[in-house]
């Protein structure tokens, strides 16, 4: 493993953070935590910004718009946007929909889905997890029946995040009932402007709204919009995940909190001292494995291997330890950690306790931690079934 | 390669069973394995060719080191290359390299390095032995702690009080120090993990001006290096111990049969491989990145601290899950984890636990 950045790794690096510097709005990610409305138009903007330089789509193959970007320039850029909480990557669209188009796609859907992905003009979301099925996904019971040119679908997805933004939907259903669970599924592609799609808000602990419920009432998708081959779903879904688990987010969003709260203590306490400064020491620590355990995930990459069970290693220790320096954080401010962006002495502007509120999530969504685990004993450590 | 080679001899030439038989024999390895690392070049991986070494990296050295823990290997080799040859290499005029490097790569000479007194820490307040200028030369009085491998080498480097300073970092000298001066005491340490250590007593020993390892009074910058290079090595054979005692834990897992079936079928134990996988690798990234650093020349105090701070509590987790995965059998004398565990908690300690490297990495968070 290589532990140096290359020349033209550290000029793009430099790059990016200038731009970040120029295209942020002034103390971005320095104050409360901007509302949903204000992030999602940050978003738009930013993600405009990023298509205009090719970063959004900077890891598609040239002859799709892409720039053929490294998975290390890639890691770059993923690393730096997370560190300063920017808006603007599009995690559904550019980082799964697109590669799974280029693998499993026609070129007819190539031509018709990739354009305006790489634009930064469409919203993409997930429809994966249902109210029965959520680790063991391929027990999915939402159902396509074939209607002639259409499939019928009905069902219900559920945590399906951004769906009261997106314009698309990739979704799994049921294709055939009676095959083994994991080979009657399709892989469909739904625009969420048709008739019978209906999306009902989940408001979590932070306050927030950023998960839905999705209901399908006899929703028509033509059959141009199946992505592989019918029944072959799982397949394609299974391709699909693995572009999602670098997990440099993890660590970046991790040190990024640890850094304001150090730079918090020090200057409101005059110093860290005692239990304090061994607690951020040691999360410190912590955030610097999970940028090695990362940074090994993309280098893997990089050099054509297929990391496995070092992208569940990542995922895990990742999203744990960005709850552990949450936890830490809620811990060292006390009493005043409770106090929210509305209050004026709230150490952060609220920022902590906005993070643990979301914590919880990183170890439940896109793979539990325990089926995390389950993957690195049976298929990287080779423990029996 | 290096690394390929160096499991198989060691698995040969000294397998577990004469590791143990090790443990109790006084001078803690044989001469028929110093000879044969001397012969295979590990003696002299890193000494530079002029003094017949093969002029290897700190890296090189490493994965060796790595396969040392993974195998437990006695004898005095990490005291004599990894503290001592590079020590001279890194402070020493040519004089002093010509002296020691030959013997060091040809198996003739055994070096040690004695920094912790009292306390058993590793920072510069530790340094009190005093060294008093005695004519052109110094008479060394006080006393060394936890000496590793002293009862057979030949020179020991001594961290020393020539001066007090302002601050601790002010006033310490290294010397090179005959083992066979006049005035030295040795008092093997009786340990748990019944590896060789020694509390050393100097009284009035007196040395040549030209014992100073590098500049008298500024000796604290290459103490600190051979300090950080000290606690990466000794991380380096944690990560292949940690990674032997994970191997021997899924190989049990995947035998040993209850209610009819392999007990490494049950996600409770598979869960706990899980976790010790991830102190394994992420002990290997954060070792091998001090390690890179180090033999690139780079500054490393960071990433060294870094580094430590993890594996020394990662590996103590990996032992303790290994022994409650096996069970039982875990914690008899006759199971080879037990060698490991032992090992494990004295490594922890060694230049500098998880305690001692967090508390340089606040002094980095103060800003």
């Amino acid at each position: 493993m290589d532990f140096r950045f290359s020349e033209s790794e550290e000029e793009f690096r430099q790059e990016l953070l200038d731009f970040l510097d120029r295209e942020l709005p002034d103390g971005w990610g320095e104050g409360p935590v901007p509302s949903p409305d204000e992030e999602w138009a940050e978003t738009l903007r930013m993600r405009r910004k990023l298509a205009e330089r090719g970063w959004l789509t900077m890891h598609w193959p040239l002859e799709y718009g892409g720039q053929g970007a490294s998975t290390i320039l890639s890691l770059i850029f993923n690393e730096e946007m997370s560190y300063r909480g920017a808006p603007g990557r599009d995690a559904f669209g550019a980082r799964m929909l697109g590669p799974t188009l280029m693998i499993y796609g026609t070129e007819e859907q190539k031509r018709r889905f990739l354009p305006s992905v790489a634009r930064g003009e469409v919203q993409w979301c997930q429809g994966y997890s249902e109210p029965q099925s959520g680790s063991d996904l391929a027990s999915l019971s939402t159902r396509a029946d074939d209607d002639g040119d259409f499939f019928r679908v009905n069902g219900s997805k559920v945590w399906t995040s951004l769906a009261h933004r997106a314009d698309w939907m990739m979704v799994l259903v049921r294709t055939d009932p009676d095959a083994p669970k994991h080979r009657g599924i399709s892989f469909l592609l739904v625009d969420m402007k048709s008739p019978g799609v209906e999306v009902r808000p989940i408001m979590n602990m932070a306050g927030t709204h950023e998960f839905n419920e999705v209901f399908f009432d006899d929703v028509q998708v033509p059959k141009t919009n199946l992505v592989g081959e019918q029944d072959r779903g799982w397949y394609v879904a299974v391709t699909l995940l693995d572009f999602e688990r670098s997990g440099i987010e993890y660590a970046a969003t991790s040190r990024r909190l640890l850094d304001d709260l150090a730079a918090f203590v020090r200057e409101s306490r005059g110093g860290i001292d005692g239990w304090v400064a061994d607690a951020l020491a040691e999360r410190y620590v912590e955030t610097e494995v999970a940028r090695l355990m990362a940074y090994r995930v993309a280098w893997m990459q990089s050099e054509g291997m297929v990391p496995n069970r070092e992208a569940s290693m990542s995922k895990v220790f990742g999203s744990e330890t960005f709850q552990r320096v949450a936890d830490t954080g809620m811990k060292v401010l006390g009493l005043h950690g409770q106090l929210t962006e509305e209050d004026r002495w709230a150490p952060l502007a609220g920022r902590i306790q906005d993070a643990w509120r979301h914590s919880f999530s990183n170890t439940i969504a896109a793979g539990t931690s325990e089926i995390q685990r389950n993957i690195i004993a049976s298929r990287g450590l080779g423990l029996p079934r | 390669m290096l690394k390929t080679s160096a499991r198989e001899v060691l698995a040969r030439e000294f397998p577990f069973e004469a590791v143990r038989s090790m443990e109790e024999d006084a001078r803690g390895y044989t001469p028929e394995l110093w000879r044969s690392m001397s012969e295979l070049g590990w003696l002299g991986l890193v000494v530079p060719e002029e003094y017949g070494g093969a002029e290897g990296s700190f890296l090189d050295l490493g994965m060796l080191l790595e396969e040392m823990g993974r195998a437990l290997t006695p004898g005095p080799f990490f005291s004599t290359v990894a503290l001592g040859a590079l020590t001279v290499m890194d402070a020493g005029d040519e004089a002093m390299q010509s002296k020691l490097l030959s013997g060091i790569a040809n198996g003739e000479t055994i070096m040690t390095m004695a920094v912790t007194e009292g306390s058993g820490g590793f920072g510069p307040e530790e340094v009190r032995l005093r060294a008093e200028r005695q004519g052109r030369g110094f008479a060394l009085s006080g006393r060394k702690l936890f000496v590793p491998d002293a009862h057979v080498a030949d020179y020991v480097i001594v961290a020393a009080r020539t001066s007090e300073g302002a601050d601790a970092t002010e006033g310490i000298t290294l010397f090179v120090v005959p083992m066979k001066e006049k005035g030295i005491t040795v008092t093997p340490h009786r340990t748990m993990a019944l590896e060789k250590q020694s509390r050393l007593k100097f009284n009035e020993v007196r040395l040549p001006a030209n014992s100073a390892l590098g500049t008298v009074d500024e000796g604290w910058p290459a103490l600190q290096r051979a300090l950080q290079r000290a606690a990466t090595a000794k991380g380096l054979e944690m990560v292949g111990g940690a990674e032997a005692v994970l191997d021997m834990t899924l190989e049990y897992l995947k035998d040993r049969v209850q209610f009819g079936r392999p007990v490494g079928t049950f996600q409770a134990l598979q869960h706990h491989c899980a976790n010790m996988a991830i102190d394994v690798e992420g002990s290997r990234y954060a070792v091998y990145q001090a390690a890179y650093r180090i033999s690139e020349g780079l500054p490393a105090s960071r990433e060294v601290s870094v580094a430590k701070a993890w594996v020394s509590d990662a590996y103590m987790r990996v032992c303790a899950t290994a022994v409650q995965c096996h069970g039982a059998v875990g914690f008899t004398a006759e199971h080879n984890l037990q060698l490991f565990t032992r090992r494990a908690r004295v490594q922890e300690q060694l230049y500098g636990d998880s305690g001692f490297h967090r508390r340089r990495l606040a002094a980095g968070l103060r800003g």
